[in-house]
């Protein structure tokens, strides 16, 4: 089995007030295929992982491996392709556009890497709503839609590059039960259908049962994977 | 770099703050179409200022300067040749006025080809007698066709024909202001003395006014041939070649040259009149430092309304960065819409400064000092709009630059951790 994503003893520090260690020396890999959940107390540093991994935060000691690539000493440009390229976002919030309509919004990052043509884009922009059971609200703006309809927006426009990885941080978090259900239901069935790599961060230990495998941190370190 | 995703993206966040975009625009807008107003009007009144003087007087003109011999007999004798020599109260004598063979020099002229026209000139100075006083002025002998293509001598007749002057024998045309001095009517007939007593009597056929008053008090022409019969000299007497050039920046050079090749006096323009040129730039600087600081402030303008957009925009620029967009392609969004609202807003701008400036061009304006202008002088030169348009663009630009680096600095990891 391949490994999709590897990190070698990162640490991170914040400075600001004081130096505080947020994460001490984690390492762990993530196998193609895997559906991981992250779970630990808040202040755990979980989501500072999150962000690392996601080559966002770039300010950290140690490794990060993707598709067996180092993303040290690559460029803010390069990042933002492997972001674009590699790795699907999913936050707490949507984060859509409001001034484009639910298909823009899901198109942004496809015509941005501009693999396919604006057509096909959207064609395969259309079959990620499809899937997820709002390919009716696809012509609406962003801001005519529900919270539960939004996060399945956002999921669509993680999904609309095929990457190598999905991540969410608290994905299901601003959600109310029944959407949390649909939302949960959705990586799920990404998953184990089509077998997509999935890195979630959540407390929602109900939701972390159900995953295949739980990474739990505490104090900035990893006590069990 | 998807320059066209940009673009789209660019509009959207445009069209959504569709007020701000068009007070911002409205700003570059106005400071252009005044930017075009005020360099239009300025140069159209610099070029009427300049064409008072300028298109009346000669590139070059060749004469006879009234001076004592530089080559003295004492320092051509042998017997002084080591000799430092002083000579004290030198005159001049026997200096002829005239241009020797003027009409071979002017054969000459016509055939070099920097040279767009030649006209001789004879002045004479005469006593206007007016009963039994005289008043002292000139009489201009020209060639007067050759004077109205050089010097567009008709634009200045306010009454009468120039072409009369030729056609009819021993005419004038005399200044506006010395004509209400002499009361004397278009058909009369007035009456002049030489230096040498000779008095001549000469037919009015028309008024010139020149704007300057003064030299309308004094002033007044006559065809070559009757300024020659009223001074007694033959039909060869000149004293002045008027020479205009098809660049005039050449004239000082050219000068110099003829003056050496025909044994005359030569003076250009640029020496002549240099107060001229010196006060026409002071007023294109007036005008353009005026239409700058109106940029500025329109610049300062859009440079807010990015900065609010930016922190709205918060948001959606964290998602975008998190999504793949780099901070190169963030930077170039700001930009673009910081351009398109310089492009947009200046072109509007160069439309209502052409439209300001013609109805400028038609606001009426009647001086006595100058007959054959009726309205507002407006100088529409295309430069002026190039300018403008370049400025504006640039001004924006620079507007944009801070905003943009600032959006494409936002660390994505900050905003949305935030929430």
């Amino acid at each position: 089995m391949s490994i999709v994503l590897q990190a070698k003893g990162i640490s991170k520090n914040f400075h600001d007030p004081v130096t505080i260690q947020v994460l001490k020396d984690v390492s762990f890999e993530i196998n193609r295929g895997e559906f991981v959940s992250v779970i630990g107390k808040s202040g755990c540093g979980k989501s500072t992982l999150l962000y690392i991994l996601s080559t966002m935060d770039t300010d950290y000691e140690g490794d990060l491996l993707i598709d067996g690539v180092a993303m040290r000493n690559k460029k803010e440009s390069e990042l933002a392709l492997v972001r674009n390229e590699k790795i699907g976002f999913v936050f707490q919030f949507h984060y859509l556009l409001n001034e484009f309509s639910v298909l823009r919004n899901v198109m942004l990052p496809g015509l941005k890497l501009g693999k396919y043509t604006e057509q096909e884009v959207e064609h395969r922009a259309m079959e990620k709503l499809r899937v997820l059971g709002i390919d009716n609200e696809a012509h609406k703006l962003a801001n005519q839609l529900s919270g539960g309809q939004k996060q399945r927006v956002a999921i669509a426009r993680a999904l609309i590059n095929d990457p190598l990885i999905i991540m969410g941080d608290e994905p299901t978090g601003n959600l109310d039960k029944k959407n949390s259900k649909i939302v949960f239901d959705i990586f799920n069935e990404l998953a184990h259908e089509f077998k997509q790599t999935l890195l979630i961060v959540t407390h929602d230990n109900e939701f972390a049962q159900s995953t295949d495998r739980i990474i739990e941190m505490e104090d900035g370190r990893i006590i069990r994977m | 770099m998807n320059t066209k995703l940009i673009f789209t993206i660019a509009k959207s966040l445009l069209v959504a703050r569709w007020r701000q975009t068009l007070v911002a625009a409205i700003g570059v807008t106005f400071s252009i179409a005044m930017f075009i107003t005020l360099l239009g009007f300025m140069t159209g009144l610099n070029d009427l200022l300049d064409g008072l003087i300028l298109n009346r007087t000669p590139h070059i003109k060749l004469y006879n300067e009234l001076k004592s011999t530089p080559n003295q007999p004492i320092a051509i004798s042998d017997k002084f040749k080591n000799n430092y020599n002083f000579i004290h109260s030198l005159k001049p004598s026997g200096t002829r006025a005239e241009i020797y063979n003027y009409g071979a020099i002017i054969d000459a002229l016509k055939n070099d080809n920097r040279v767009f026209g030649v006209a001789p000139k004879l002045v004479a100075q005469v006593f206007y007698n007016v009963g039994a006083i005289d008043v002292t002025g000139v009489i201009n002998g020209i060639d007067v066709e050759a004077e109205n293509k050089l010097f567009y001598f008709q634009d200045y007749i306010t009454s009468g024909k120039f072409i009369d002057l030729k056609n009819t024998p021993n005419s004038i045309i005399l200044g506006k202001g010395l004509a209400d001095k002499m009361l004397a009517n278009i058909g009369d007939v007035v009456q002049v003395t030489t230096p040498k007593g000779d008095r001549i009597q000469l037919k009015v056929v028309g008024y010139f006014q020149s704007g300057l008053q003064d030299f309308d008090k004094t002033q007044s022409y006559a065809s070559l041939t009757t300024a020659q019969k009223l001074l007694g000299k033959p039909s060869n007497y000149v004293t002045d070649i008027q020479i205009k050039l098809t660049d005039m920046s050449l004239a000082p050079l050219v000068g110099k040259e003829y003056a050496k090749v025909f044994n005359l006096d030569a003076e250009d323009i640029q020496t002549a009149n240099s107060q001229f040129e010196t006060g026409s730039s002071v007023r294109s600087i007036i005008s353009y430092a005026v239409g700058i600081t109106l940029l500025v402030v329109a610049g300062f303008g859009i440079y807010n309304i990015l900065n609010m957009m930016i922190y709205e925009k918060m948001d959606s620029i964290a998602i975008l960065k998190a999504t793949g967009f780099s901070g190169k392609d963030v930077n170039f969004i700001f930009i673009s819409i910081a351009l398109t609202i310089g492009f947009f807003g200046g072109l509007a701008g160069l439309i209502s400064g052409f439209g300001l400036s013609m109805v400028i061009d038609n606001v009426p304006f009647n001086t006595a000092a100058l007959p054959t202008i009726k309205t507002y002088p407006i100088n529409y030169n295309p430069k002026f709009y190039v300018i403008g348009i370049i400025f504006s663009l640039i001004t924006t630009y620079f507007a944009g630059l801070f905003p943009a680096r600032k959006a494409s600095k936002i660390d994505p990891v900050v905003i949305i951790r935030g929430k």
